[in-house]
């Protein structure tokens, strides 16, 4: 038995998808409910950031925006070093319910090792810090 | 998740649930590769019983053994395995029960 790739939670909101769309795409809602401060460029490719007054910041990439059903962006893995190019993809679905909204959040991707690059990966890592530290000195003796 | 994934998981977490195994790795993330003697200069360990540890340690491929100084062992930390297992820890750290409670504390239940 495996440890889950995938992450899924359904919950019932009392406003209607629009309401719940605006707090999920705009700088301001994510800036007040989930980060401290945002920006966003809401379109496929743009760039959104949030910042937590801790000192840590998410930045993520925007995947899909299909205003007020879907939107999805990819950010980085929780816990793995800032060079580690495999991500997980978190989507929000907006359902609208007698009630408002259901909204589902599935963020995947935890248990990915991509085949590609995985080796160039493996033994950049196995180099490390001491070939990383052996290049600056022989930068610096050829300066 | 690949079965041999979960299995190099398995070892990080099996290795680091043992104290001395612990304080060897952190030893060598801290500060590099090191001997067997080298750390039992710096941990409350003999020698032998690191010597041991660091042999199945380097096993399991939590680290190498390369050729030191006056033909010693030199020990080196591989952080490959280590951020498989930090992937089974990401799922299980990434919390969203908390930011999907503060969205409908946000726009008011």
């Amino acid at each position: 038995m495996g440890f889950p790739d995938r992450i899924e939670r359904t919950v019932e909101i009392a406003h209607p998808p629009a309401k719940v769309w605006a707090a999920l795409t705009t700088a301001e809602g994510l800036g007040t409910w989930f980060g401290n401060q945002a920006t966003i460029d809401l379109r496929p490719g743009g760039a959104a950031r949030m910042t937590w007054t801790e000192g840590h910041q998410a930045d993520m990439r925007i995947e899909r925006v299909e205003e007020p059903r879907v939107f999805g962006f990819t950010w980085h893995i929780y816990g793995l070093p800032d060079d580690d190019p495999r991500r997980t993809y978190v989507e929000f679905t907006l359902e609208p319910v007698a009630a408002g909204t259901r909204l589902t959040v599935v963020e995947s991707g935890f248990a990915q090792l991509p085949e590609e690059g995985h080796h160039t990966a493996y033994d950049g890592n196995t180099r490390g810090w001491a070939s990383e530290l052996g290049e600056l000195v022989d930068y610096l003796d050829a300066a | 998740m690949q079965p041999d994934h979960e299995a190099i998981a398995e070892q990080v977490f099996v290795a680091l649930a043992d104290p001395t195994r612990r304080a060897i790795l952190a030893a060598l993330a801290s500060s590099g590769p090191a001997t067997a003697t080298d750390l039992a200069d710096r941990l409350p360990i003999t020698r032998q019983a690191i010597a041991k540890h660091l042999a199945l340690l380097a096993e399991v491929g939590l680290v190498t053994a390369e050729p030191g100084e006056r033909r010693r062992v030199r020990y080196r930390l591989r952080s490959a395995p280590m951020q498989v297992a930090q992937q089974f820890l990401a799922a299980l750290a990434r919390n969203w029960d908390g930011p999907l409670e503060a969205l409908r504390d946000h726009l008011g239940r």
